[in-house]
């Protein structure tokens, strides 16, 4: 994440679903489990003591087992559940202490949702369920309608304005309810599995979609999930939740690569990780750089060369670009060809190719395969982020392999 | 055991009805201006339509809401209940009914809603309801004689309460039907109480609705006889009249009336509540 400027702050949100709920707060401080608290009080636990933070413009996805309190958590951030405890708040502005009057308008204005369900008002036309949340902000109907129509023309729907909800596929009356959300024009939109009623084909489709309208638009949106790939997919970080307690917080990347229990190694299992790592997170540092400013000292070049006892040495300009790759041997052959006018220009292996460094391990395996030297990663600017040679490529691979079948194993 | 009655409750009753008749019979009488008044102007106005007019009216109607053969059949009845002497008192008893079924909706649609919204009140209410249900009706007439008199509206009222019941009940089910996420989508948008019921839960309950004013009215209609025997007019009179006097065809002609008029308002009153669905 570039910008991280804090959208919304969670502190130790806690809801117990039963009569008299705060009878348990004291025995769920001593760290009872969800089983604890209800074989000793009958109460069950929907989320205890979850603290997170999201910031502007990501997609924060939250996945857990069936029960794991996913959708009590989201709930607890629009208050269609009243948490038992813990506060949140959003641009500074506490949402948990909000009389009723403040959270209407709230709801109306900054937070909107998408369900699982749909949840589509079947008396009303796809565009009056595209223009609800306006309806009930009491916006005049040429303007509802206008900005309904808009929203409907982003998600892919336009021209289904007078039809009933009834009449369309589960895709697109998802859709529907996705232009209702993005209709209010809202800060924060929360989607509680909003996918997971449609079928694969159409679920990856609509996983884009939202990827599309992400690029343009940049929203906060807090994603919840049962499906990993989809997360990984989607999310620009993972918070993972098991018996109601937020276990684990961070990119996708770092969660694979570091899963603080079993439950979070046991999720990750039988992911492929040359879908979820790119290539800044395998690339490493350990070949020599080489910077230059003008044509390069073959001789100096050669002495870094030779004392790193590696192959092959990569050649930056003072602002980090790559330049070129240089082999111990290059340099050798102009070394041997004794004309005083040669540089370390001269030295530089031809047709050299580089890799991105959001590319994924998939992407960039055909390359680091056929490629004799190790490859160099280069962010959007050119500048050189490290190196991915065959060994270490094969290495990532072995270290997850084993992370995942092997529950002892730590993660690094 | 049990040889002699040891709780006389019917004087208890007896004595409680007395004492309200002798004290308070002027606050019962005002009850029933409303009920007078909305009646005699719907009376009025039937009788000053020529029959004409009305099966046009009620043609036209039927065929907007239920189709041309609802509508032939309705042309049909009205106008063999014509020939058979029985247009009079079929708009009596038409008068009768609908504005029973006024009050009824007046009362019934708001007490259904707040029963649909409230487990509690549907807790209470419910008991009471199923008395009104049960209750024989000419249980409740000698009272209503005492305190209303006799006549059209004193008819009117006990229908009222013969008929309540079903709008009440079928409104807060249409109520509790709704489904649960979609009042919560309209909240999670920002509706505040009142328009998650107006814009979310009344639209979506309404064919349930419509199918309570559908038993509402055929209670209604169930009642003319009985409202008869305490002096209103209508389809009932000829069915009492003939009774007393063993008069079968005039017992029977006034029988075909209401069954006539009962299959009418059935077809027109279904069919409306289908196409709200
Ligand atoms: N209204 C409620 N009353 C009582 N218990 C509830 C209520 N809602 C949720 N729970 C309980 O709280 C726990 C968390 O439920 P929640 O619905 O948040 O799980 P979830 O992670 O969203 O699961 P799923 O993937 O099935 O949607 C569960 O044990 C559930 O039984
Ligand atoms: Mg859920």
């Amino acid at each position: 994440m570039t910008s991280q400027k804090v959208m919304l702050e969670v502190q130790n949100l806690t809801k117990l679903f039963g009569s008299n709920p705060k009878r348990a707060l004291p025995l769920l401080e001593q760290g009872a489990t969800k089983e604890d608290i209800l074989q000793q009080t009958g109460l069950t636990v929907g989320v205890h003591d979850a603290s997170f933070t999201v910031y502007e413009g990501e997609i924060f996805v939250i996945m857990g087992l069936s029960g794991s309190g996913k959708s009590t958590l989201v709930r607890m951030l629009n208050r269609l559940i009243e948490p038992n405890a813990g506060s949140v708040s959003m641009h500074g502005n506490n949402i948990t202490k909000m009389n009723h009057d403040e959270l209407v308008q709230f709801r109306l204005h900054n937070m909107s949702m998408v369900f699982q369900s749909f949840a589509l008002m079947p008396h009303l036309s796809v565009l009056e369920n595209a223009a609800f949340g306006l309806e009930l902000a009491g916006i005049s109907k040429p303007e509802r309608h206008k900005r309904a129509t808009q929203a409907l023309e982003q998600v892919g729907l336009a021209g289904w304005e007078n039809s009933r909800p009834d009449q369309l596929s589960g895709g697109m009356q998802q859709r529907v309810g996705l232009a209702r959300g993005l209709a209010v024009d809202p800060e924060i939109m929360l989607m509680d599995e909003a996918f997971s009623a449609l079928d694969p084909l159409i679920r990856t489709e609509m996983q884009d979609e939202l990827l599309k309208l992400q690029e343009k638009y940049r929203r906060t949106i807090i994603f919840i999930s049962h499906d990993l790939n989809e997360a990984l997919r989607i999310g620009d970080r993972i918070g993972i939740m098991e018996g109601g307690r937020l276990i684990q917080v961070g990119t996708p990347e770092d969660v694979l690569q570091n899963p603080v229990n079993d439950y979070v190694r046991a999720f990750f299992k039988g992911v492929d990780p040359t879908s979820v790592l790119s290539a800044k997170d395998i690339a490493s540092s350990n070949y020599p750089t080489i910077i230059i400013t003008k044509g390069g000292n073959l001789r100096t070049s050669h002495e870094i060369l030779s004392s790193s006892e590696r192959d092959y040495a990569f050649v930056l300009d003072p602002q980090h670009q790559l330049q070129g790759v240089v082999s111990a041997d290059s340099i050798q052959d102009m070394l041997e060809e004794k004309n005083p006018d040669n540089t370390l220009r001269d030295a530089f292996l031809p047709h050299i190719l580089s890799v991105h460094e959001d590319d994924t391990m998939q992407d960039i395996l055909p390359l680091v395969a056929h490629c004799t030297y190790p490859v160099p990663v280069i962010d959007s600017e050119n500048r050189f982020k490290g190196v991915v040679s065959k060994a270490r490529f094969l290495n990532t691979l072995h270290r997850n392999g084993e992370a995942s079948t092997h529950a002892k194993a730590q993660g690094m | 055991m049990f040889e002699e009655q040891v709780i006389p409750l019917d004087v208890w009753i007896s004595t409680c009805i007395n004492w309200l008749v002798d004290n308070h019979r002027s606050i019962f009488l005002k009850l029933k201006w409303p009920v007078e008044q909305t009646l005699t102007g719907i009376e009025h106005g039937l009788n000053a339509l020529h029959p004409l007019i009305v099966i046009i009216a009620v043609v036209l109607l039927a065929w907007r809401l239920a189709g041309w053969r609802t509508s032939l059949f309705s042309s049909c009845s009205l106008i063999l209940i014509g020939l058979l002497g029985l247009w009079e008192n079929t708009m009596i008893t038409l008068a009768m009914v609908l504005s029973s079924v006024i009050f009824c909706v007046i009362a019934g649609v708001p007490l259904g809603i707040y029963a649909g919204r409230s487990d509690r009140f549907e807790q209470f209410i419910r008991p009471m309801l199923d008395a009104m249900q049960t209750t024989p009706s000419f249980v409740y007439l000698v009272p209503i004689v005492m305190l209303f008199s006799i006549g059209n509206a004193a008819g009117v009222l006990a229908t009222i309460i013969f008929s309540l019941p079903p709008i009440i009940r079928l409104t807060s089910l249409g109520i509790r039907q709704v489904p649960q996420e979609l009042v919560e989508a309209a909240e999670a948008f920002g509706a505040t109480n009142f328009q998650v019921l107006v814009k979310v839960q009344i639209p979506l309950a309404m064919p349930t609705i419509l199918a309570g004013l559908n038993q509402t009215i055929m209670m209604a209609l169930s009642m003319v006889v009985v409202a008869a025997l305490i002096g209103a007019g209508g389809l009932g009179s000829p069915v009492i009249i003939g009774l007393n006097s063993l008069d079968i065809g005039l017992a029977a002609i006034g029988g075909i009336g209401i069954v006539l008029m009962a299959v009418m308002l059935d077809r027109i009153t279904q069919a409306a509540a289908q196409k709200k669905n």
